[in-house]
């Protein structure tokens, strides 16, 4: 107990609480972009491995974060764009299309790595981002080295939650999104485009995906490895339920698993006679019973799994 | 007239026609060379049966459907309505029958919808709101437009639904079937609202079967009759008993015999029924019936006031939260739905595709479903095909069920054969009571002919029957005492003589009528 309750355990517990969200944030923040709009993206795993990768070689090619970044927004918005293809346009059954974009998405991110990277003893690493100290605010104990002493990509996830808020609550696109999402019937007689409207939800929801696998390669990290994403796209699928659908809640979802996560990591350290095995499950056994108590109440998107088309 | 101009920029429209539609749909022929015309100023009033091709016609003239043929043209001039956005920017506005809402959103948010706003990417939602309030004022639709849409009424959604299309300046209005879900007053304030209309110069088609309203509401009335156009003609030339004839291509008067019949004891009573309905609340607040043998009870009542939970009670699908049922003098509250169907119940469901067969099994399969453990149909853990071939064929013939065969899968029966199947399979069981719900909703005038005959015929053999059904004229022509349900409580039971309209209508508005049992 007297270990756990020392300054330095508590400070890097919260700073490794806050690093271990970004990924989930992101992830979660697409997904609501697309079951908001009536899609399930069961291909968020895929698309968050080919964020990871595509990140990584990008800077690993060009010695540019930025580039990395570009790569991977871009890439997990053409990989949403197949889910699209599939589910909109097509009309095929989301669970199926979902699963079949994780298994592309994953398979062809190991490839092109393979392609690259070829196959070395030791992996390459790339210069990852640098910590950034908010002047001032950082010297603050406790709270500034856990939230004002972190990567940019940080700062820009915990901004992009209000930004995600604003867009699906206080424009005309998001009421847009959320009729799609709810009876893409009365958005069709209202003149609102269902399949672009899902399109570009999808797109913009993949591009967020990408960006949080990006964070685990150019930011957490500064390598990519095989089983990099390790689930966390699963993760992100029941934090949208714990979150009800709302951005507020996606927050609070994702730092709550992270701080279970990143307590876990630290529990070995403490000397306990137990397998370390259990407390990697720790976060999952907490999630599903989570999911239990709050998923009884869930309100689906009405329309989520529907596929629309007019004439039938 | 200043409010007016400041509430909404109408899209002036003199004209609308339709010249030689037709569509296509597979195996279909569900618009042959239709002409139709409407003017500002008028209501033109298309009269038909389930199947006539007024909502393809309609959906034709909102850009939902492209016709195969024939052109459309607005002032005159020919146009091509490729979407409902097309059909909106020509003054053109369609009020659906199944309401086009989004239940969580607000009244202001529906109506907002795809609009583009004042602040740009940013929601004006207040600025519409006040718009909403002027256009209220003058079209006599009160309304709420913070009220989120899942907590108004019927009524009130409809208000929304008309609201949506008046705001963005629709002056044609095409109406499909919108009296279907309202309480008779609530026509009444529906009526009023579209004479407002007409005198501010919108042209309205009005969609319907209900030959009293078109009557009375109408400036011309075009009919159709499976897919063709049968005649247009001004109302002075029209009378009910024509519009029928017309409709149905025959002379044809609604009317089922209803010989006098010896009862006998209560076999079906309800005390004190109460039960949770899908969403979780209370939708049935202590429901009170006794049905006798011999006897056909008609619960009317406007949608979703707990009819369908009340069904489900009685066979054994829903637990009640409390309450008994008897059925013969036995409390069978909790029984399994297998017990209560070998004691001689028998249910036709509201949902004849979903809980009443399984589409994709064949039509014997579907004709044994609930006696299929039973000999003739099973030898021990063995099924008798034998026996059920011969069985099925003879029901298909006695119900005059039109199948290629009796292993087709009934997906691909119409909506009649189906019903006829279920019926067929409900009646050769020889049930003692018989719950039957919406039996005829959707049907064709014949099949649904056919379906009331059924059902009166079982009440001369002394079965007890109660009828679920938003058709009032049904209720009227078949029951002996009529109950009316609102809001999951009895508000009333008359006998068939004493029922009118008027008391119906009341009780089915909430309220609650003295009655003597």
């Amino acid at each position: 107990m007297d270990q756990i309750l020392t300054y330095t355990f508590i400070a890097g517990l919260l700073a490794a609480t806050i690093r271990m969200s970004i990924p989930l944030i992101f992830g979660t923040l697409g997904e609501l972009f697309n079951e908001r709009s009536g899609v399930l993206n069961l291909g968020i795993e895929g698309i968050m491995t080919l964020g990871a990768m595509a990140a990584f070689v990008g800077t690993y090619l060009t010695g540019s974060l930025l580039v990395g970044v570009i790569a991977a927004i871009v890439c997990g918005m053409i990989l949403s764009i197949l889910m699209a293809f599939l589910t909109v346009t097509l009309g095929l059954s989301q669970h199926v299309s979902g699963i079949g974009v994780t298994f592309f998405g994953t398979g062809v991110s190991y490839y092109i790595y393979r392609l690259i990277v070829g196959t070395p003893k030791v992996p390459p690493i790339v210069d990852p981002f640098q910590v950034i100290r908010i002047p001032i605010l950082s010297d603050i104990p406790l709270i500034g080295e856990a939230f004002f002493s972190q990567y940019l990509l940080v700062y820009i996830a915990f901004l992009s939650i209000p930004a995600a808020y604003w867009v699906l609550f206080k424009t005309s696109l998001g009421l847009k999104i959320r009729t799609c999402g709810e009876n893409p019937a009365a958005a069709d007689t209202m003149g609102v485009n269902v399949s672009g409207t899902r399109y570009l939800s999808l797109i913009i929801g993949g591009g967020l995906i990408g960006l949080g696998g990006a964070f685990l390669t150019i930011a957490q990290n500064n390598m990519f490895t095989f089983g990099t994403v390790a689930g966390r796209g699963w993760v992100c699928i029941a934090l949208i339920v714990f979150a009800n659908w709302k951005p507020g809640k996606v927050l609070l979802g994702a730092l709550l698993f992270s701080l279970i996560d990143a307590f876990q990591l630290r529990l070995p350290m403490l000397g306990l006679h137990i397998p370390y095995q259990i407390f990697l499950m720790l976060p999952y056994l907490i999630t599903i019973v989570m999911l239990v108590l709050v998923a009884r109440k869930a309100s689906y998107p009405a329309a989520m799994l529907k596929s629309y088309s007019r004439e039938e | 007239m200043t409010t007016d101009q400041t509430a909404i920029n109408l899209i002036k429209v003199d004209s609308l026609e339709a010249r030689g539609i037709v569509k296509r749909f597979p195996g279909v022929l569900a618009n042959d060379h239709i002409d139709f015309e409407v003017h500002a100023g008028e209501v033109h009033s298309l009269l038909g049966e389930n199947g006539a091709g007024k909502s393809t016609l309609m959906k034709i003239l909102y850009g939902m459907y492209q016709p195969d043929e024939g052109e459309i043209l607005v002032n005159g001039k020919v146009v091509r309505i490729r979407s409902p956005l097309d059909a909106m920017s020509h003054g053109i506005g369609m009020v659906h029958q199944h309401f086009m809402l989004v239940p969580t959103l607000t009244v202001t948010e529906n109506i907002a919808l795809g609009l583009p706003s004042s602040r740009k990417v940013l929601l004006d939602l207040d600025v519409v709101a006040r718009r909403i309030e002027e256009l209220a004022a003058i079209y006599h639709l009160q309304i709420n437009p913070k009220a989120p849409v899942w907590q108004l009424s019927v009524g009130e959604q409809q208000r929304v639904e008309i609201l949506k299309v008046l705001y963005r300046g629709a002056s044609v209005l095409i109406l499909d079937e919108p009296t279907a879900v309202l309480t008779p007053q609530e026509v009444d304030g529906l009526f009023k609202t579209l004479h407002k209309m007409v005198a501010q110069g919108h042209a309205l088609v009005f969609i319907s079967h209900k030959l009293w309203e078109v009557m009375a509401l109408s400036n011309r009335v075009t009919v159709l009759h499976t897919g063709r156009m049968v005649g247009e003609l001004p109302i002075e030339e029209a009378d009910e008993r024509k519009l029928a004839s017309m409709m149905v291509g025959r002379d044809f008067l609604m009317r089922v015999d209803h010989p006098e019949v010896e009862m006998g004891e209560v076999h079906l009573e309800l005390k004190g029924i109460r039960a949770l309905g899908e969403s979780g609340l209370e939708s049935l607040k202590g429901v009170d019936l006794r049905i006798r043998s011999g006897e056909i009870l008609g619960l009317a009542g406007v949608s979703g006031n707990g009819q369908r939970d009340l069904a489900e009670v009685i066979a054994g699908l829903r637990p009640p939260t409390a309450g008994e049922v008897f059925m013969e003098g036995v409390d069978v509250t909790g029984w399994t739905p297998a017990k209560l169907l070998e004691h001689g119940l028998s249910y036709i469901p509201e949902a004849r595709m979903v809980d009443g067969t399984v589409g994709d099994f064949s039509v014997s399969e579907n004709l044994i479903m609930k006696d299929h453990t039973y000999p003739p149909y099973a030898d021990g853990i063995f099924m008798n095909f034998k026996n059920i071939a011969k069985e099925s064929k003879r029901l298909v013939e006695t119900f005059d069920i039109k199948t290629p065969s009796i292993a087709t899968p009934i997906k691909n029966l119409s909506g009649g054969n189906i019903q006829k199947l279920i019926l067929a399979r409900e009646i050769s069981r020889g049930p003692r009571v018989l719950v039957a719900a919406q039996p005829t909703r959707g049907l064709d005038i014949r099949a649904t002919e056919y379906v009331r005959r059924r059902i009166t015929e079982q009440r001369e053999k002394g079965v007890t029957t109660l009828l679920i059904s938003e058709d009032l004229d049904e209720i009227l022509s078949l029951s002996d005492r009529i109950a009316v349900i609102f809001e999951g409580e009895i508000m009333g039971v008359v006998d068939r003589d004493d029922a009118t309209f008027e008391n119906l209508g009341l009780m089915m508005g909430g309220r609650k009528m003295e009655t003597e049992e």
